[in-house]
């Protein structure tokens, strides 16, 4: 047993609105720059749809993730290690800009710089990769709730495997949203295919990270990915991804989607694995086996010999209490409600999903039967094929058995705790219906409808002796600051060459104070610019906004 | 006249390659790519591209057969005369004609598709210049010389290899290229420039070959560095701390 630890997510799909907002404040924090236009390290998909980049789920074309060999050996789908080596001028399986979206700005200039004519001006949209007109005619939600939906909708790769016919009829569709991040794999196929060895994971937290330095632009991860979730900035030709906000999760703080999220859909925890399974989790002959492999990889933070284990692979107290107190773990292994995406990919993700009941609930209540009544949402999980085939194949590589075995507990939760709210005697049989009591179909309930920030998120914060390794070097020179996490400057040789800006991260103590305070703390000695990353939406820290005019004019009153 | 061009230059372009791209590896470890541009096109691309880089690597190891291996290594081995300038010319020709051919597609490319030429730099078009010229009259000479058989016959395995040659064991031999033909005297001067110019362009990215990818293991694990922030902490700035465990 080789004892590992693992940050991983869980999203609560019921609860998620499609508002963009975790995709907006991550661009915000990490790619709102040039070269990563149309890199969104978070993006939230209308499904059934295409999904970002378009059909990036059809393995027959990209060839992202693993497959196995006539003999049972895992390989990597788009060739071994010579043939990627072998194809490295120019890689076969990426996705051009077409499929992505040709980012653009406007003319905003010709508005202001417009003479006095008849017509009001307008700003064209300008392509930011010629720099010329163009008609926008994709982005990176364009078929948000399911816009064009006659005509985009029929390209879903996912809903080509579904051996139900789907209407599209409106009164007759079902629809959900799908936030995605990078999954964090245990077992990550664009690590395996970067020939530079760039993508890491780490040890301490399995944050699978690229490393700047080394990568020398061979674009294999972005093939290599499943998820498409490693994105090629084509301005410094370097590979990008989801860094899982490490510099946030090192001081205890949840992801920026996470903290942002308006449905409070997002839980952050420990999962303790043993490392030393996990190929050949990966590695079982039947894909619909994966789900369970994977969640026989992970180990129990409870079981003394794994508390053991984990104290001599050199994970602190701490982080075991942690994994114990777990939403992650909870969701996955006590409810059994939480999902991963593709496991037919067969990397092992660790961002897991718990499948909406909402479009069996819509299509009830249209009927006008009681939609939390659970003899009727029972019998509507079981009637309603299409929605549950489909999630099938996004959780369960197409096994309707456990979809149906979560929805079931969703439904009987809610029909369990429409009884006590409406004041009635709870009933044991609802509960026992679905292979739970009613305290734990409560505790359920307590995490996903009610759980405050500290249940869902239990980040431990990197270790009290390596702590002093995260505070700002406070004589670094004051300029360095300035350009912000990730943010590159450009230098002689191209977009950012030249040596890097470090990434300077506020110390636990500020953070932790700022977090727990009443009112918008501003820390009095950076300087007046507020770092989005660290931002918590508490308050307005000043130069979050311009000074407002009457202030100025407030200070000159003061010095005269 | 003759020291000046194949003594001094040649010992400069040498300094300034190595020195340049220690100079560089050290200071720009993020600018150390391939800038490849494959995401804005891949149609044209897809067929340029290896037919560029799989031909230079072929005109690479012929280099390296008339260069580096003295002729009388060959003549051990039995090689006759007549092989190895068969060898020369058909390989050789190939591959410098495979060579050409992508790189004419490549700066048709990049002249054209309007996103390829914004991303272009000075420095790549200066680059790409040289290459082009270099690769022209290396091919002019392996035509001229062994196939057309123009200005009579030149054996450059007797003479511009061993100038290369002594360059390296510091005994240069400067006459040999003074009596070399034209051809070979402005392939191997263009060829300096482009050396001279090579740490300061995209083409470091052929000192990153990822051979090692084929023996490592798939998934890299790191541990979390304790450096500060991302560079190195400089010598004599460490901090007052208990020592490392």
């Amino acid at each position: 047993m080789r004892v590992m630890a693992q940050m991983a997510m869980v999203m609560n799909l019921d609860k998620c609105i499609g508002c963009h907002t975790c995709s907006v404040t991550c661009k915000q924090a990490w790619t709102n720059r040039s070269g990563t236009e149309y890199v969104w390290f978070n993006n939230v998909e209308t499904r059934p749809g295409q999904g970002y980049p378009r059909t990036y789920q059809d393995q027959d074309t990209w060839q992202g993730g693993w497959t196995l060999t006539k003999r049972g050996r895992l390989k990597l789908k788009a060739g071994g290690r010579l043939k990627n080596l072998a194809t490295i001028f120019a890689s076969p399986k990426m996705p051009s800009m077409s499929d992505y979206y040709e980012p653009w700005t406007y003319d905003y200039e010709s508005l202001t710089t417009a003479p006095a004519q008849g017509h009001t001006p307008v700003a064209r949209p300008k392509s930011l990769l010629s720099g010329k007109d163009m008609n926008i005619s994709w982005s990176a939600n364009w078929d948000d709730n399911l816009a064009g939906s006659t005509e985009i909708v029929p390209g879903d790769p996912v809903l080509a495997k579904v051996s139900s016919k789907v209407k599209l009829e409106f009164e007759q569709t079902f629809m959900f949203y799908l936030p995605r991040i990078c999954e964090h794999c245990l077992n990550p196929a664009c690590a395996a295919s970067c020939p530079s060895g760039a993508i890491y994971k780490r040890e301490e937290d399995g944050i699978v990270l690229v490393d700047q330095d080394t990568c020398r632009g061979w674009r294999k991860c972005v093939t290599g990915c499943p998820y498409k979730k490693v994105y090629f900035n084509h301005r410094t030709g370097k590979a990008e991804k989801c860094t899982f906000c490490f510099p946030r999760i090192e001081v205890g703080l949840p992801t920026v989607c996470a903290e942002t999220c308006v449905g409070r859909l997002r839980y952050i925890g420990l999962v303790l694995y043993d490392a030393d399974r996990v190929l050949a989790a990966a590695s079982v002959q039947d894909e619909k086996d994966l789900l369970r492999a994977q969640r026989d990889c992970f180990l129990d933070p409870h079981d003394s010999a794994v508390i053991r284990a984990a104290e001599e692979a050199g994970i602190a107290h701490d982080w075991v209490l942690a994994a114990q107190r777990s939403p992650i773990w909870k969701l996955i292994n006590d409810f059994e409600v939480a999902l991963p995406l593709h496991p037919e990919y067969r990397t092992m993700p660790m961002v897991w999903y718990i499948p909406p009941l909402s479009p069996v609930v819509d299509v009830v209540a249209e009927t006008g039967e009681d939609a939390e009544d659970e003899g009727n949402l029972f019998a509507a999980i079981d009637t309603l094929r299409i929605p549950v085939e489909y999630l099938a194949e996004l959780f369960t590589a197409g096994d309707p058995v456990p979809v149906t075995g979560v929805l079931r507990r969703l439904a009987a939760m809610r029909s369990y705790m429409r009884e006590i709210n409406m004041g009635r005697e709870p009933q044991e049989s609802i509960a026992s219906a679905v292979g739970m009591t009613g305290a734990e179909i409560q505790a359920m309930y307590r995490l996903l409808a009610l759980a405050k920030y500290d249940e869902r998120y239990v980040i431990p914060p990197t270790h009290a002796e390596q702590a002093h390794g995260l505070e700002e070097l406070a004589t670094e020179c004051s300029l360095d600051y300035d350009g912000g996490p990730g943010m590159v400057d450009s230098g002689p040789f191209g977009e950012g060459s030249g040596s890097q800006t470090p990434l300077a991260v506020e110390n636990f103590a500020a953070l932790q104070r700022r977090q727990t305070s009443d009112f918008g703390t501003d820390p009095s000695d950076k300087a007046a610019r507020v770092n989005l990353l660290n931002w918590d939406g508490n308050g307005s820290p000043s130069g979050l906004f311009p000074r407002r005019r009457s202030e100025d004019r407030a200070d000159e009153a003061d010095r005269s | 006249m003759s020291t000046l061009l194949w003594v001094i230059v040649p010992y400069v372009v040498l300094a300034i390659f190595i020195v340049g791209h220690v100079w560089r590896y050290r200071y720009d470890k993020f600018g150390w790519t391939t800038r490849s541009s494959q995401l804005y096109e891949d149609r044209l691309l897809r067929w340029a591209s290896p037919l560029f880089h799989f031909g230079i690597l072929f005109v690479f190891l012929g280099h390296v057969m008339g260069l580096v291996i003295p002729k009388n290594w060959t003549d051990a081995i039995g090689m006759s005369e007549e092989l190895y300038h068969f060898l020369a010319i058909s390989v050789g020709g190939i591959a410098g004609f495979c060579t050409l051919v992508g790189l004419t597609l490549l700066i048709y490319r990049r002249r054209t598709t309007g996103p390829v030429f914004r991303a272009t730099t000075r420095m790549d078009k200066a680059m790409y210049a040289a290459l082009a010229l270099v690769i022209l009259l290396g091919l002019w000479n392996t035509v001229a010389g062994g196939v057309l058989n123009l200005g009579g016959h030149y054996n450059y395995r007797t003479g511009v290899s061993e100038w290369w040659r002594s360059i390296f064991y510091f005994q240069p031999k400067p006459d040999l290229m003074a009596q070399a033909p034209l051809g070979f005297q402005l392939h191997a001067m263009t060829a300096m420039a482009l050396f001279a110019m090579w740490p300061f362009t995209r083409l470091v990215h052929v000192f990153s070959v990822p051979l090692f990818y084929l023996w490592r293991p798939y998934v890299v694990y790191r541990s979390r560095s304790d450096r500060l922030g991302s560079r190195n902490q400089p010598r004599g700035w460490d901090r007052v701390d208990t020592p490392r465990r």
